[in-house]
């Protein structure tokens, strides 16, 4: 893996990263599509709650959470 | 109002179906990404209260409503905020049951001004359930301070179905709104959806699926006779 390329549960908050791949399948894939997370979509992890899972991220104009778990499977690249 | 196993699914569905077939009235669908104003709009044309906040998941069952425009009743219906059709949650899947069985005689879709792109996925979607639709483009006082430009007139070219922008919290643009739901439950205003085409091997399944879905179809019809 490219250093700057992990999974969007990775990075910090308050920085932003770009996708680059969906490894998920099937309806979670879908769902990850129908909130805006298409290839090249801009992604900024806003904080963590307090068990650091869930994740708010800005996606498109909105705040959305995101488990660890699907989070995990959005490969992003640090910008 | 809360999320019981009777306000969901099969059981709201069918409560949903039955408010339409026992009234003459005009049955309106408040659809829409979350906190985009849908109770908002709800309570300015009902004069209801419907609770309203600033964070996702105010809305978690319908609210029913009322409101009269040249003579005639809407019974309005504000459903929970959801970004797709493809239900994830008991709330989306009430969403997604109105919009998709409940037969409303309109749908207005309710956008945010100030992330228009990433609400018309929902209204394609829409678009590919229902041609009666109506898509009020909400928060433009936002959108205004935030120095976004929205050319309603070729959203509604471009999407086929009337566009109105609102301020749903002082008002403006409702009585447009209540103007265009009118003319598309009415049949006045005859609307064209942009149809979305996919790619080969998709259009190829959707086609194969609906020609089993009409004879399925047609044999249903034949036990009933
Ligand atoms: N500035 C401004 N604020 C608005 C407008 N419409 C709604 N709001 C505010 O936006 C917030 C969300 O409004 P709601 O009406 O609760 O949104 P909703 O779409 O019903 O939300 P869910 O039911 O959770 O999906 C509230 O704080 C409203 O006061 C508008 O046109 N302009
Ligand atoms: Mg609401």
């Amino acid at each position: 893996m490219k250093k700057n390329v992990m999974p969007l549960h990775l990075i910090p908050c308050g920085k932003s990263a770009k996708v680059t791949e969906l490894t998920s399948y099937g309806n979670s894939r879908r769902r990850m599509l129908d909130l805006g997370l298409i290839i090249d979509t801009i992604v900024e992890s806003l904080r963590k709650s307090p068990s650091g899972d869930p994740i708010a991220y800005e996606i498109r104009g909105a705040v959305i959470a995101l488990r660890s778990e699907e989070a995990s499977r959005i490969i992003v690249e640090l910008i | 109002m809360g999320l019981t196993n009777q306000s969901t699914g099969k059981s709201a569905l069918k409560e949903m179906l039955d408010i339409q077939m026992n009234s003459a009235d005009v049955v309106v669908a408040l659809a829409g990404n979350p906190n985009t104003g849908k109770s908002t709009v709800f309570n300015s044309l009902t004069g209801l209260n419907q609770h309203t906040g600033n964070w996702t998941g105010k809305t978690v069952a319908t609210a029913r409503g009322n409101y009269k425009y040249k003579d005639k009743n809407f019974v309005l219906v504000d459903l929970p905020g959801t970004y797709s059709l493809l239900s994830n949650s008991a709330e989306e899947e009430i969403a997604r049951d109105f919009i998709c069985f409940a037969n409303p005689h309109a749908t207005v879709v309710v956008v945010d001004a100030t992330c228009l792109e990433r609400n018309l996925n929902l209204v394609l979607q829409i678009l590919e359930m229902t041609d009666k639709v109506v898509v009020c483009v909400n928060l433009m006082d936002e959108a205004e301070r935030k120095m976004i430009q929205i050319d309603i007139c070729k959203l509604s070219k471009l999407l086929g179905v009337p566009v109105v922008g609102t301020n749903a919290r002082n008002g403006k643009g409702l009585s447009e709104l209540m103007k265009a739901v009118y003319g598309v439950s009415h049949n006045q205003i005859v609307t064209k959806p942009i149809k979305v085409t996919y790619n080969d091997t998709i259009e190829k399944t959707i086609e194969d699926i609906e020609t089993k879905i009409d004879l399925e179809k047609s044999n249903i019809c034949d036990i009933d006779l």
